[in-house]
């Protein structure tokens, strides 16, 4: 099995020190099932998923809850055995207000899944993207897209290359990282499913060079397998785990501005969600669960859990042997280049967020920032080749317009800029307020 | 050398000339002619340009009246006054205008509300916001960060202690600030009307009384003591009439919460 050696580097990026050691090495444990589970309806981009039970009713495991709403929307599924004890409205990582079942879980059960689809390789094509829709399996590296509607590409785009994206390049986070070493036979299959329904001639495992283990472990559980298969050991760099940059270190191709992956033939799936593709095709599970990783100086046991969607922070802090002496003075959900920071610990999990981070008062600081300096470290750190200096001093001045013209929309708020910054700008969250007002002006402009 | 220095200037005055006299050709004859009463209606303006009327400065206010027989009542600022002064010059009849003022409709300060985290950002309301959904426990309240006071192009918003307050004497009722807060807290209120509501929560009695002192629990005493009218209940949120004069000010000291004040 190969192992190829990337050729590119994308323009900029940053080196922050990862801490990954500190929850690398630990396997992955299945949470107990908590006594509660608030799950939210909105896990994924798109319209949220309409409640399709009320309190009273009885569910099962992979049974629905909430039905699709709309093209770019999927279902969602009860991870847990139980009672349904509310409809609520429950603020989720993001920030976001959406509805959230509340389930009483009771013990064990049947868990209620589909028929398993063995012999997909002879299977029809559509049939396997409706199976992948109907199990509510969408990009689990963070963005959330609906899977299904990723792999049905328009005719005129044809796909040549899938790249797996295990580059995880977000510091503190390990799930995908242990999925690789614990699952990798499972994401072969995944892998091949997805190379089957696109058409595609090539397939790529990226993995970053700081883990090797992983790269072992794939390179071994793809031995064998047909076509021009390979394992692409990148660079590490943040953002390496961005689907344009990866796509650029992987085959050198440009993603044309303003434009997808599909453009330049490629799509790229991250790896759990590879997994997720395995179980919802092959065993007929829909996504319920996923791997989160619980580190950070602030917890006792950094770990990797296997949890149901809609496990509260606080029972995944309890399971990771709880606070150190060190209360957390920040609890990130997510990584923290681009994770939301949340202010309860009664926060559900879903589908996209891959770590919980949990940071002590020293490794957080709370900077005083000050007008631009110009002194270009953020030109040299923009993954996208954009001017976050001159970007932030038009949305200071509230010129949204202005920022617009020098490609304002193109930024992927990655937050390189911000972390490099002397003057200590919020420079992501200037960007992210520009981004709001030019989206309002031009949702005005069509009434 | 001479010969060189005398043909430059006559070359070059020649040239000036030549300028000079199209100039004076173009000005006669390719003139924009502007209706002369555009020009004198916006001197009856009041010259602010703040744009609350929903026209880009007084000059194009006034052109709006004179070619498209705008509304001579859209200046703020300028009230009946101008109003009067704008009817007069045109020969129509005059229509009242009511002053008006903004007032941000929530009493929170940092010292009976709370805050649940510490915001470390962009000092920007709409910012805040979108930040876990802003940093003070009620959801409904002023978040404090000043994105009012900065667009109010007279400064009559101050932020005190983490709430904005409008001060109704400079106010020219531009609607700047309602447009920019993200809350929707503000609003336009008849300048004579002094006693307010000061609550914009629609949360039950006991959660508002979690997160703010002087936040109405929707009691409804007001209904029953104040002027008949005056008071409407919206959900959990008492809410004035201003169409109703309040003469019954006792219902100010029978408000439990204390977020009913007079100006």
């Amino acid at each position: 099995m190969q192992t190829i050696k990337s050729p590119y580097n994308f323009r900029g990026g940053i080196h922050p020190d990862y801490h990954k050691e500190l929850s690398s090495g630990a396997a992955i444990k299945r949470l107990p099932m908590p006594a509660v589970l608030s799950v939210p309806m909105s896990q994924h981009l798109g319209a949220p998923a309409k409640p399709c039970v009320k309190a009273g009713d009885v569910v099962q495991r992979g049974s629905i809850i909430g039905e699709q709403n709309g093209f770019i929307s999927v279902p969602v599924h009860s991870p847990a055995n139980g009672k349904v004890t509310a409809i609520t409205d429950v603020s989720t990582a993001s920030g976001r207000l959406c509805q959230a079942v509340t389930i009483e879980c009771s013990e064990a059960g049947e868990t209620l899944s589909m028929s398993p689809i063995t012999l997909w390789k002879n299977t029809d094509r559509d049939e396997l993207r409706a199976r992948i829709g109907e199990a509510g399996v969408v990009g689990m590296g963070g963005a959330g897209f609906p899977t299904k509607v990723k792999l049905s590409p328009p005719m005129d785009k044809p796909i040549d290359t899938v790249i797996l994206n295990g580059a995880e390049c977000e510091p503190y986070l390990t799930s995908d990282h242990r999925m690789m070493i614990e699952h990798a036979k499972e994401i072969r299959i995944g892998a091949e499913i997805i190379r089957y329904i696109l058409g595609a001639k090539t397939l790529r495992i990226a993995i970053e060079d700081n883990k090797p283990d992983a790269i072992k472990a794939m390179a071994e559980a793809f031995e064998g397998i047909d076509g021009d298969v390979a394992v692409t050991v990148l660079h590490t760099s943040y953002p390496q785990g961005s689907e344009k940059q990866q796509i650029y270190a992987v085959t050198g191709r440009e993603v044309p501005r303003g434009g997808l992956p599909m453009d330049v033939g490629c799509v790229v799936e991250n790896t759990s969600t590879t997994f997720a593709i395995y179980e919802a095709v092959v065993k007929g599970i829909p996504l319920i669960e996923r791997v989160i990783t619980v580190t950070g100086d602030a917890v006792a046991e950094p770990s990797n859990l296997l949890a149901p969607f809609g496990t509260s922070y606080q029972d995944l802090i309890d399971a990771s042997g709880g606070f150190t002496n060190a209360k957390a003075a920040k609890v990130i959900s997510g990584g923290p280049m681009m994770g939301f920071t949340v202010s309860s610990l009664d926060t559900p999990t879903g589908k996209t967020a891959s770590g919980l981070l949990l940071l002590s008062k020293k490794r957080v600081t709370q900077y005083t920032s000050q007008a631009c300096i110009s002194c270009g470290r953020c030109v040299e750190a923009c993954p996208m080749g954009l001017i976050p200096s001159e970007l932030s001093q038009f949305i200071e001045a509230d010129d949204a317009e202005g920022a617009e013209a020098i490609s304002l929309m193109d930024c992927i708020e990655c937050g390189s800029c911000a972390f490099v910054c002397p003057a200590r700008r919020p420079l992501v969250q200037h960007m992210r307020r520009g981004k709001a007002i030019v989206m309002a002006k031009r949702a005005a402009a069509k009434h | 050398m001479e010969n060189l220095i005398l043909q430059s200037f006559i070359w070059i005055g020649l040239v000036g000339l030549v300028i000079g006299i199209s100039l004076a050709v173009a000005a006669r004859y390719l003139a924009v002619k502007e209706d002369p009463r555009i020009g004198e209606l916006t001197d009856l303006l009041p010259g602010a340009n703040c744009g609350g009327c929903g026209f880009a400065g007084c000059a194009d206010y006034a052109k709006a009246i004179i070619v498209d027989n705008a509304d001579i009542t859209l200046c703020a600022p300028g009230g009946s006054e101008c109003a009067d002064a704008i009817a007069s010059y045109l020969g129509v009849a005059s229509k009242s205008v009511e002053k008006m003022t903004a007032i941000v409709l929530c009493s929170g300060d940092d010292s009976n509300s709370k805050r649940r985290f510490d915001y470390n950002g962009i000092s920007d309301c709409a910012a805040a916001q979108a930040t876990a959904g802003g940093d003070k426990s009620c959801s409904w309240g002023c978040l404090g960060y000043g994105s009012c006071a900065r667009v109010c192009p007279v400064n009559a918003i101050s932020i005190i202690n983490g709430l904005a307050k409008v001060d109704k004497e400079l106010c020219i009722a531009c609607g700047k600030c309602i447009a920019v807060c993200p809350r929707k807290l503000i609003k336009l209120v008849p300048a004579s009307a002094v006693i307010h509501v000061l609550c914009s929560s629609k949360d039950k009695g006991p959660v508002v009384k979690k997160v703010c002192s002087t936040g109405c629990i929707g009691c409804r005493l007001c209904t029953k003591f104040g002027d008949e009218g005056a008071f409407i209940m919206d959900g959990f949120l008492a809410k004035r009439d201003y169409s109703v004069a309040v003469t019954k000010e006792e219902v100010i000291d029978k408000c439990p919460a204390k977020c009913i004040l007079k100006d």
